[in-house]
């Protein structure tokens, strides 16, 4: 297919590690925030193409990971209430809360259904009027821009059976939290698609206040290691900044048109991340003039709040401190397909 | 859900594509960009065309990692 095969040409990837493995002088960390990332960088075997002296770690951008505990809570208590019906991204499905998932109490009944856009759920609120229908808003950049068109589409057509659980979030404050915990980076491979909405400007702030060097990165081979090789002479020449790799998505101003309808809708608010606790102004909020699709707010839920199990470690390896094999309760009572944490 | 993929325009039905990727055709919203034309290639995220990929840089790219392997040869 256009676009990527010809970023996965065995012969190019070879002659890109070649050069990495060329230009190294010191030893280097660069992180990685985007879920996204994590899997292609796993995918297609790139820890193995690079000398040991390159060093990735994974940071905190799966917004599915970084779900708190108590969102989850309060989609199933609401997945109990008659008459009520969850949609979701599929991923969600089997996040643990405090002492189900959305996909036990699928199972055991109630209605939870996979969707793959707000769009999506909103037409399920059309047909089915005598329902509530509650749309679980995740994601960063990328994802929050449709939720709000589909906030603004519900409100011209006038469904009012139509909910948003919201737990969207941005990006550049939890990379911020993260360096100012001191977790020991050269730089940052930044996420390309929020950048798609975003353009680059946002993350000006890390080469400019922190002196880390930040590329912004697409999604194929070819493109993870071109980005490490960018890093890497960004390093060697002690010069940081933010450069673009990913140019056939990301321009200046980003997606002016997506920007819009995020600002119009959205308002920054403090956001609870899995693993990380509160991190200010991270998350998005509907504004006051869209309550009514606010889901919080039209139909209050109470929640137990219950604490996090003290031994899970999730926390340190979302900042990129710790491997999972390194926690006690991994292969013991977390499994990846039935976690504990994040 | 938080991936996303390059895909080409199939049908253009007012604010809704159909979208070719990987083999199979997905709905995509176009209400967050401008001009799409069947054809186009754009990122397909969450059930939105959240931007066109662009020819050009595209295959300034290419070009780049072609210079590169070049220098390299040299």
């Amino acid at each position: 297919m256009k676009y990527i095969d010809e970023y996965r040409n065995k012969d190019l990837i070879m002659k890109l590690a070649d050069q990495i493995g060329k230009s190294v002088r010191r030893d280097y960390t660069f992180m990685e925030v985007c879920g996204g990332h994590t899997a292609a960088i796993h995918r297609f075997g790139i820890p193995s193409l690079l000398p040991g002296n390159v060093k990735l770690v994974s940071g905190p951008g799966c917004p599915v990971c970084v779900t708190g505990t108590d969102f989850i809570d309060k989609a199933i208590a609401y997945s109990k209430m008659d008459e009520v019906i969850i949609c979701t991204f599929g991923d969600l499905l089997r996040v643990p809360g405090s002492t189900s998932s959305l996909e036990k109490e699928r199972a055991a009944g109630a209605d939870i259904r996979i969707v793959l856009s707000g769009l999506e759920a909103l037409e399920i609120a059309r047909i089915s009027s005598e329902k509530k229908v509650i749309f679980l808003g995740i994601g960063f950049e990328t994802t929050a821009p449709g939720t709000a068109v589909t906030i603004k589409q519900a409100e011209t057509e006038n469904v009012n059976n139509f909910f948003l659980l919201c737990a969207h979030k941005v990006m550049p404050p939890a990379m911020e939290a993260i360096i100012k915990e001191g977790v020991n980076l050269d730089g940052f491979i930044c996420p390309g698609h929020v950048a798609t909405i975003t353009g680059p400007t946002v993350f000006n702030f890390i080469p400019e206040k922190y002196n880390l060097s930040c590329v912004i990165t697409g999604f194929e081979p070819a493109d993870i290691l071109q980005s490490i090789m960018m890093l890497i002479q960004q390093v060697n020449r002690n010069a940081p900044k933010v450069e673009i790799q990913y140019i056939r998505a990301v321009r200046m101003n980003g997606n002016s048109i997506a920007k819009k309808h995020l600002s119009e809708v959205f308002e920054p608010c403090d956001a609870i991340w899995r693993g990380f606790g509160l991190i200010p102004s991270s998350g998005l909020i509907l504004r006051k003039n869209y309550d009514r699709f606010n889901v919080e707010k039209s139909i209050p839920v109470k929640i137990q709040i219950r604490e996090d199990n003290k031994l899970c470690i999730c926390g340190k390896i979302l900042r990129g401190l710790k491997t999972p094999a390194e926690c006690p309760l991994f292969d013991d009572i977390c499994f990846p397909e039935n976690p504990l944490g994040a | 859900m938080c991936l996303s993929i390059p895909a080409r325009i199939v049908t253009i039905n007012g604010t809704m594509a159909d979208v070719s990727a990987g083999g199979a055709i997905f709905k995509a919203g176009l209400h967050m960009i401008e001009d799409a034309k069947v054809g186009d290639y754009i990122l397909l995220h969450a059930g939105f065309a959240i931007q066109k990929i662009s020819e050009k840089e595209a295959a300034e790219t290419i070009k780049l990692f072609e210079e590169m392997n070049n220098s390299m040869n040299e």
